[in-house]
């Protein structure tokens, strides 16, 4: 609650209510986990209730799959150089390097709509079977997520340009970064789980 | 005051326990007897339980309540002893494992053939459970009833359950412990009746409007009477078609039925591809209508096939039975 | 929209139903016709609607669930009435299915649960030395979720229909297939913001209590309702997640026609059974802990003595935790698990019974070498006690898988889990209620009408559910709204209604009581009226906004009590008065709240167009929240002294007596 600014620390550590804010955004991502490993139990119980509709092996496009995922950890590198940026207090490269990561971000938001749209065609739909249900309600909880983060970047983004780095905006960026990251960790264990185990399995 | 009104709700199990009898404690086969063993020996524990802790309690409760002349003592500074709280850390423990070790091997036991009949050759019966009623399959005697099931005494009677709609339990209290039937799922259960008579049965899982009337009779019978019996319903009991049996399955309640031949031929809803009997339209009727989704297995695309061939007298019996389904609202 | 069934809207027919609607919407214009009248518009919305308060915020909670205690007691009461005679033609079986439905859903979710997060709110911050939780706007948030998700469901059984698969909500029935009417949607969605409103609460508390205790409160020095709730919102962070998915799950299967729990297209039952145990069962636990840490404050200060084995009592309920998330399969040991699985769960399930002894016993020589006072919150406790032990020995014999398969969905389950949840939850928060009052509102309930509310509710208890037990072993099956004369059940169904009339008559007195202190009570009370232990005593009753003019130092557990004893920092030197920054209020909590109760109702219905316009309220309530930048104000010195000279001078002359 109080205002005492510790000039010692990073800038996003500086105020009490950041250091509070931080530790509860960590314990939020806690809750995420929990959120992902349920529906991977989900989907990893029903993946092989194909219900005579298409399997894995019919519909998974393994080029695209890889693209999505370049798109996804390269954004997650990125947001990680804005983040450096941002303790060197470069304001304005710490802006170009999150539009960059928001750009990929949309380009793999891009190709999983694609993908989806793909599936559809092939009559793979999330009311087809138990397997295509889970596949979609995963991929999708992951692709609203990264939407969500899109949105919420642009707002920040835009308090950074009207404000400059202070305590308040240097926080909201370390926590969107956070959140970046999670999404792509998140992805990798959709990319071995879902779309590798499919393949191969 | 207090301590008079709780050691009157100790007594009151103990009262009721003697004054009733109670179906559970009233064992009619090997398999009911295991469960109300284990139930026993649990009481006995539990009971030791709740007199060493009442007596505690209302020992210290009454020794230091507060009273006019004790208002000058200021109790000490206490902060815990390792060596109580070892002893009831320990004394639990040694209990639980006192009731563990039975009940893992009531649990195994359950599974098999009970203990004394392994080499009397056991029967099987199916039991599919539906809205709202048990239909008992014979597969080895080609019969099938409807909310009744007989069966000879002494012998080891294995059920093989599922359900043709939602999930639901099938229990003989008398008998034996319970199992859910499931939809697409094989369940299996012993039972054992010693001797010849009615014991009843009956769902214990939720299941909608009809729930607190799906019930059924087991009969157990000699060998004798069993077997006439099964001669008879093969002889006089009509033969169920399927699309008697699709009726059947509706949201409804029947009576006893009795047919000479079995669903199974047709379908076992144990399968887990078998067709899904399922129909929404029938159970409307509450509240607010939502969308409901048409699948390609089930019940009522199924019936829309059939009008195409014969015409629309399906159509009207089913609008009945539909207007019959909501006696409830 | 054009495909709306307006002549099925609303639910005509029943004259029960009729009633209720008829009295909502003159209990509606009555409290606006009233409000408008006294002029109380404004004040309503500055000192509590808006409010970032945490105490006002615990004490809407209160309000709302004894609210929602009365609608779910009304439930009871109904279900008791049908089922006192055999074959009874009070209620038919679809309004009975109702009936236990809704009674389940609001006992735990709404009653229970926003009690306990309720009295939390008031208390954690106060017994940590804080002037607010972690984050003040986020509580109200939770508070309007939890609101918005309780009053969508309320309206079900108006407009649209109650849900009726059980407070479980088993598929297959609970899907479309075999409830094809909108009501269990009002399941799916009002539960799931009530439960994003308590996961944000679980964050919240778990933040507050880690970090932002007064100096010197180390973590092993925390009181023990500190260390409960910081549990159970451990818990909540761990629990909720999956509930989350699960209606989540339900709601796109019901809606979206998907294949996650229905007969068809692959689905499997089994799933949703073990995703609602996942986190049902944790969740009994996340109501147990709070009690229990309730129960210890009580124990130690009407024994005068302070807690025994308090890191036995902390081992006990970090163990609880940990079992709590590996015990779910004893819901459903009938489900064909096999032997093996069974026994694991059977031995976790009876292995709870160790910590819980631990913590009984620990009480009861809590109380040995004592003082007891037999005020009402600690006949609560002591009530409870017993009570309890009734309960957790009827669990252990639950736990046993083979002999649950006799015991499984009868009433002797059902008497369980009343003989735990009533005495550890209910008792528990009469208790605090009654404990806590004056800290609440500066006045203190009435002790003898207290005791009548004691007495009345624990007899009515005990003879509502002991012969339930009875029943249950005589194979009387729970949710079943009728039973035969032959079955020999009707005598004990009667005794037990009628027990639940004298439980109802507890609750009366309860209500009058609350009625008669407000208007007869004694204002000119001590802040410390219970000689107490913990921090929470240590300033006015009622709290001031702040809390405290100076955060106090911690040396030892029980801090309040041992700064009485060596009389130190009882007193406030001008000098040490600073400036305290508060939170401003916040209209923008309610106003998420109203738009998720519209977008939840549009969503209930199918109105799919309709609610996605509706949900882009929440999305610009987000985005008006990434833009504030209010951070607050300052109270000035003067102010703070002024409002400190009048409880703190006062002492000395008031009314310490407690009778």
């Amino acid at each position: 609650m109080s205002a005492n600014v510790d000039t010692t620390l990073p800038l996003e550590y500086q105020t009490e209510q950041n250091r509070l804010n931080i530790l509860g955004f960590w314990i939020f991502l806690g809750a995420e986990i929990i959120l992902f490993a349920t529906l991977f139990g989900v989907y990893g119980v029903l993946y092989e209730r194909y219900a005579g509709g298409p399997t894995h092996k019919d519909i998974f496009v393994i080029k695209d799959v890889m693209i999505q995922t370049l798109l996804l950890l390269t954004s997650s590198f990125t947001m990680g150089l804005a983040i450096f940026e941002m303790r060197l207090h470069n304001l304005k490269r710490l802006i170009t390097w999150l539009i960059i990561t928001l750009v990929l971000g949309a380009g793999f938001l891009f190709m999983e709509i694609n993908e989806f749209i793909h599936y559809v065609h092939e009559g793979a739909t999330m009311q087809t079977s138990a397997f295509l249900s889970s596949l979609f309600v995963l991929l999708g909880t992951h692709g609203a997520h990264v939407t969500l983060g899109i949105g919420w970047a642009i707002m920040v983004i835009i308090q950074l340009a009207k404000r400059g780095l202070t305590p308040v905006t240097a926080r909201k960026t370390f926590i969107i970064g956070l959140y970046w990251h999670f999404l792509d960790v998140v992805w990798i264990f959709i990319f071995t789980f879902v779309y590798l185990k499919g393949l191969v399995g | 005051m207090k301590k008079f009104l709780l050691s009157l709700t100790a007594l009151l199990p103990l009262l009721v326990l003697s004054g009733c009898n109670m179906v559970v404690f009233e064992p009619q086969g090997p398999v009911a007897r295991s469960i109300t063993d284990l139930i026993n020996w649990s009481l006995i524990w539990m009971l030791l339980v709740v007199v060493v802790v009442f007596g505690l309690f209302g020992y210290i409760v009454w020794k230091y309540r507060e009273r006019p002349e004790n208002m000058e003592y200021e109790p000490p500074e206490e902060h815990g002893s390792t060596l109580l709280e070892i002893i009831w850390t320990g004394i639990p423990i040694l209990i639980v494992i006192a009731l563990t070790i039975p009940t893992v091997t009531t649990l195994y036991a359950l599974e098999e053939v009970p203990k004394g009949y392994e080499e009397k050759e056991p029967i099987t019966i199916h039991v599919t459970s539906a809205d709202w009623k048990w239909i008992f399959s014979y597969p080895e005697e080609g019969i099938e009833t409807v909310n009744y099931v007989n069966i000879p005494e002494d012998t080891p009677v294995l059920f093989k359950m599922t359900s043709a709609s939602t999930m639901q339990s099938f229990w003989v209290p008398a008998l034996g412990g319970q199992k859910y039937t499931m939809p697409k799922m094989e369940t299996e259960l012993y039972l054992v009746a010693d001797n010849p008579g009615s014991y009843e049965g009956q769902n214990t899982n939720f299941n909608g409007r009809g729930y607190a009337d799906m019930k059924f009779e087991v009969l157990a019978q000699t060998h004798e009477e069993f077997d006439q019996w099964v001669d008879d319903v093969k002889e006089k009991a009509p033969k169920l078609t399927e699309k008697e049996y699709e009726d059947l399955l509706k949201p409804t309640h029947l009576g006893r039925m009795t047919f000479s031949n079995t669903h199974l031929s047709w379908v076992n809803h144990a399968d887990p591809d078998s067709k899904a009997y399922t129909n929404p339209e029938l159970y409307r009727g509450h509240g607010y209508q939502g969308k409901i989704f048409e699948e390609e297995d089930n019940y009522k695309s199924e019936e829309i096939n059939e009008n195409d061939k014969h015409g629309h007298d399906e159509n009207i019996e089913n609008k009945e039975n539909h207007g019959g389904g909501h006696d409830g609202h | 929209m054009m495909g709306i069934k307006w002549n099925e809207l609303l639910i005509t027919g029943d004259p029960l139903i009729l009633g209720s609607q008829i009295a909502i919407l003159l209990t509606m214009i009555g409290i606006v016709g009233g409000i408008t009248y006294l002029k109380k518009w404004r004040w309503l919305w500055s000192e509590w609607l808006t409010t970032v308060d945490h105490k006002r915020i615990g004490i809407m909670y209160i309000i709302a669930a004894v609210l929602m205690f009365f609608r779910g007691g009304i439930d009871g009461l109904m279900m008791k009435a049908q089922t006192a005679r055999p074959e009874m033609e009070f209620l038919n079986a679809q309004h009975y299915n109702e009936v236990f439905t809704t009674h389940g859903v609001i006992m735990i979710l709404f009653m229970a649960m926003p009690l306990l997060i309720g009295i939390m709110n008031v208390i954690i911050p106060l017994q940590i030395g804080a002037r607010d939780v972690a984050f003040p706007q986020l509580n109200a948030l939770s508070f309007w979720l939890f609101f918005s998700g309780a009053m969508l469901f309320n309206i079900s059984f108006v407009i649209g229909g109650s849900p009726d698969a059980g407070w479980t909500s088993y598929f297959p029935l609970a899907g479309k297939e075999f409830s094809p009417s909108i009501a269990n949607n009002y399941y799916a969605i009002a539960l799931q913001i009530a439960g994003i409103g308590t996961l944000i609460s679980g964050i919240n508390f778990v933040v507050t209590i880690l970090k932002m205790r007064t100096k010197g409160m180390t973590l092993m020095k925390m009181p023990m309702f500190t260390w409960t709730s910081f549990i159970a919102s451990v818990i909540i962070v761990a629990a909720f997640p999956i509930l989350t998915v699960a209606l989540a799950l339900m709601t796109t299967d019901r809606l979206y026609g998907t294949h996650f729990f229905t007969v068809s297209g692959g689905g499997m039952d089994m799933l949703w059974a073990n995703l609602f145990w996942l986190w049902g069962h944790p969740e009994v636990y996340i109501l147990i802990l709070p009690a229990f840490g309730i129960y210890s404050e009580i124990f130690a200060t009407f024994s005068r003595k302070s807690l025994f084995g308090y890191k036995s009592m902390i081992f006990s309920i970090v163990a609880i935790a940990i079992l709590s998330m590996v015990v779910w399969v004893h819901h459903f040991y009938t489900m064909g698990s096999g032997p093996a699985v069974n026994s694991i769960f059977s031995i976790t399930t009876m292995a709870i019974a160790v910590p819980t002894g631990i913590k009984i016993f620990n009480w009861l020589f809590t109380m040995r070498k004592g003082r007891i006072k037999m005020t009402t919150p600690m006949l609560w406790a002591l009530a409870f006690i017993p009570c309890f032990i009734i309960g957790g020995v009827t669990g252990v014999m639950l736990g046993m898988g083979a002999a649950d398969f006799q015991y499984h969905n009868t009433l002797f389950l059902v008497a369980h889990f009343h003989y735990t949840i009533i005495p550890g939850v209910v008792f528990a928060v009469f208790a605090a209620l009654y404990y806590w009052w004056p800290k609440m509102f500066g006045f203190m309930l009435n002790e003898k009408i207290g005791k009548w509310h004691f007495w009345l509710f624990v007899i009515g208890f005990n003879v509502t559910f002991m012969p339930m037990f009875f029943l249950g072993l005589d194979g009387a099956v729970r949710r079943s709204y009728t039973y035969s004369v032959e079955s020999g059940f009707a005598p004990l169904f009667l005794l037990s209604a009628i027990g639940s009339a004298v439980l109802a008559l507890g609750f009366a007195a309860f209500c009058y009581n609350i009625y008669w202190s407000a208007r007869y009570a004694d204002r000119n009370i001590s802040s410390d009226p219970w000689d107490a232990r913990t921090l929470e005593w240590s300033t006015a009753s009622p709290v001031q906004f702040y809390n405290f003019a100076k955060q106090p130092e911690v040396t030892t557990l029980d801090p309040f009590w041992h700064m009485k004893k060596k009389n130190e920092g009882l007193t406030l030197k001008d000098s040490e008065i600073e400036e305290i920054h508060m939170p401003s209020n916040s209209g923008l909590p309610i106003f998420m709240g109203a738009v998720f109760s519209v977008a939840g109702f549009f969503l209930v219905f199918e109105w799919h167009i309709a609610a996605v316009v509706a949900a882009v309220g929440i999305i610009a309530g987000l985005i008006i929240r990434s833009f504030d930048y209010d951070e607050g104000y300052h109270v000035k010195k003067d102010e703070i002294k002024k409002i400190e000279s009048t409880w703190r001078n006062v002492e000395g002359e008031v009314h310490n007596d407690v009778s």
